[in-house]
């Protein structure tokens, strides 16, 4: 492709990002500020790095717990998310199934729930029907991974449903000719070739998990709380502590942002989300 | 086994999720919205109401007009992030210096947890503090104060969905741009077309999909939005930016009406499919029209 006037086409990117980074680089210039410092005209230049904030959240043994949980939490669900999107698209993708179609435009209904109308029944469910003896499921782990499966799993098949069919069915076919069973066609054709695909999902699931608030909030009370919870608290009880709450945030986005360096060559071509269809 | 088996077998699991999580509070929403059950009622018991809540909600103007702003803003931002995310996915198919890490910088902000997003652009914007409301002031005269004019509280709000989703739409886009093929548009050049004609006999067709596949999770997402907005003005000032979802969690918890509240939700979620179908059957129908031309 064509290389035309590289200065401008650098200006306009430099310009771009500034725009994109600023609302980031502004948090972080009240996260790195004491409470007074913050006052007056605003200032974009840090003179000092004041830590105190970082160090209120990082040293507090409950935001470590909320960290802990959102890790495993997120992880989990991640790698729940991608195998069983990867059986289903396979499915979808290479059997005859009656009302396949209507399967799959089902699962995105799941997605489109005002999520503020589902907190009450899955309170109940969560506090009155999925206990066995002693334990709940209310305030549990495991709780909130299964739950996210709920709008991960549509946008994981969504998106790897464009990966699996535009894998071409003469691999599967000669691979049953020479005697392969399903799970290693499954294992041996389809995984490798969706590899990309696979780690584009994965990375997007594990960061829609990371940064759930609504549901985590609500199914949730001492042991299971995540990292948003925390970060929300900033706003409803203490108010004005700007500076601690900034540095929080900043604190989630971290690890989105090594994932994001981690697998950005790949990520374009993952996101297909279902548009080899058309 | 036989294939249809087989291929039940490997959607079974995530058919049993989606029923569990997904299903069983969907019955469970669709039985309470035809009681009036409210926990802080004199009477907190659920009572069998019929359709009540329903013939309430078509006359609750509250309802209306946050479903009314809820699609307003939904039209706002998903037709900026289009028209911004073609435009960077285009630009982001030539080639330039340091351009992955230009890519990387352009998607950070949807990593960025919505609460976390809500945050930052309060600290853009509260009075005495955010960069936003001084400069404004001090460069243009322009009192900004998202805590009282309403306007301003809702163009914030898109602007910071468009700031915040335009990278899906990009990259979405980007994706479907780089898998097209080289022939048609070589032929387009060779047939004397300009650059106009190209984009929109040639590229526009080829990329619908992606197009559409972008409108669908972005309405679908603008319309149950409730994070971020809460974050940034609490659904104020007075309702103007009390979308649906808000509107929905208010009735559900502070004033625990949990009978409406589903009947709410029901109707919300009927109205985002309906549209969402619409979209869908509208486009794919015309484009097959088309091709049997």
């Amino acid at each position: 492709m064509k290389r035309d006037r590289p200065a401008l086409s650098l200006a306009f990117w430099v310009f771009s990002s500034l725009i994109t980074l600023f609302p980031i680089y502004w948090m972080f210039v009240v996260s790195a500020k004491s409470r007074v410092e913050l006052f007056g005209a605003p200032s974009f230049i840090i003179k000092s790095f004041f830590a105190e904030n970082y160090w209120a959240t990082i040293t507090n043994t409950t935001y470590q717990g909320f960290m802990f949980n959102s890790i495993v939490i997120a992880t989990s669900n991640a790698l729940l998310v991608t195998t069983l999107a990867l059986f289903a698209t396979y499915a979808l993708s290479r059997y005859p199934l009656v009302g396949k179609e209507n399967v799959f435009f089902w699962t995105i209904t799941n997605r489109m729930a005002p999520p503020a109308a589902f907190l009450l029944p899955l309170f109940l469910l969560y506090t009155q029907v999925f206990v066995v003896g002693d334990w709940k499921m209310f305030d549990t782990r495991i709780g909130l991974i299964l739950l996210y499966c709920v709008f991960n799993l549509p946008f994981a098949i969504w998106t790897m449903r464009g990966v699996i069919d535009a894998i071409p069915h003469e691999l599967d076919e000669a691979a049953y000719v020479d005697g392969a069973k399903t799970w290693q066609v499954l294992f041996h054709v389809i995984t490798p070739l969706a590899r990309p695909g696979l780690a584009v999902t994965a990375i997007l699931t594990w960061v829609f998990a990371w940064n759930e608030y609504l549901f985590a909030a609500t199914l949730t009370s001492v042991h299971a709380r995540t990292i948003t919870t925390g970060l929300a608290e900033f706003v409803t009880v203490t108010g004005t502590n700007w500076g601690q709450m900034a540095a929080t945030a900043m604190l989630t986005l971290i690890p989105a942002v090594l994932f994001l360096a981690l697998v950005q060559k790949h990520i374009v071509a993952g996101l297909t989300f279902g548009a080899v269809k058309g | 086994m036989r294939p249809q088996s087989v291929g039940w077998l490997f959607l079974a699991p995530t058919l049993f999720i989606l029923f569990v999580f997904g299903v069983l509070p969907f019955i469970y929403v669709l039985v309470v919205g035809f009681f009036d059950w409210n926990s802080f009622a004199a009477d907190p018991t659920p009572r069998f109401s019929g359709v009540n809540n329903y013939r309430e909600l078509v006359f609750d103007s509250g309802y209306l007009m946050s479903l009314w702003n809820t699609l307003r803003f939904g039209v706002f931002a998903v037709v900026s992030e289009i028209i911004l995310g073609y435009a960077l996915a285009q630009l982001f198919m030539r080639n330039f210096p340091l351009k992955g890490f230009f890519r990387t910088i352009h998607t950070l902000p949807l990593m960025i947890a919505p609460v976390a997003v809500g945050a930052t652009w309060r600290l853009m914007t509260v009075p005495g503090l955010g960069p936003i409301p001084y400069y404004l002031d001090k460069w243009f005269g322009i009192d900004f104060l998202i805590s009282r004019y309403p306007q301003q509280a809702f163009f914030t709000t898109v602007v910071m969905d468009v700031w915040h989703w335009t990278p899906l739409v990009t990259l979405t886009l980007l994706a479907a741009l780089s898998s097209m093929p080289k022939e048609p548009f070589e032929q387009a050049q060779i047939d004397g077309a300009n650059r106009f004609q190209t984009f929109w006999y040639v590229t526009l067709p080829m990329l619908k999909p992606a197009i559409l596949s972008a409108v669908f999770i972005r309405l679908m997402d603008a319309m149950r939005t409730v994070d971020e907005v809460w974050m940034l003005t609490g659904g104020g000032p007075g309702a103007a930016t009390r979308y649906v979802g808000l509107y929905i969690w208010r009735v559900v918890f502070p004033k625990t009406d949990y009978g409406y509240g589903s009947a709410m939700s029901l109707i919300t979620l009927y109205l985002t499919i309906v549209l969402c179908w619409l979209l869908y059957a509208g486009l794919v129908a015309r484009r097959d029209l088309r091709r049997t031309e």
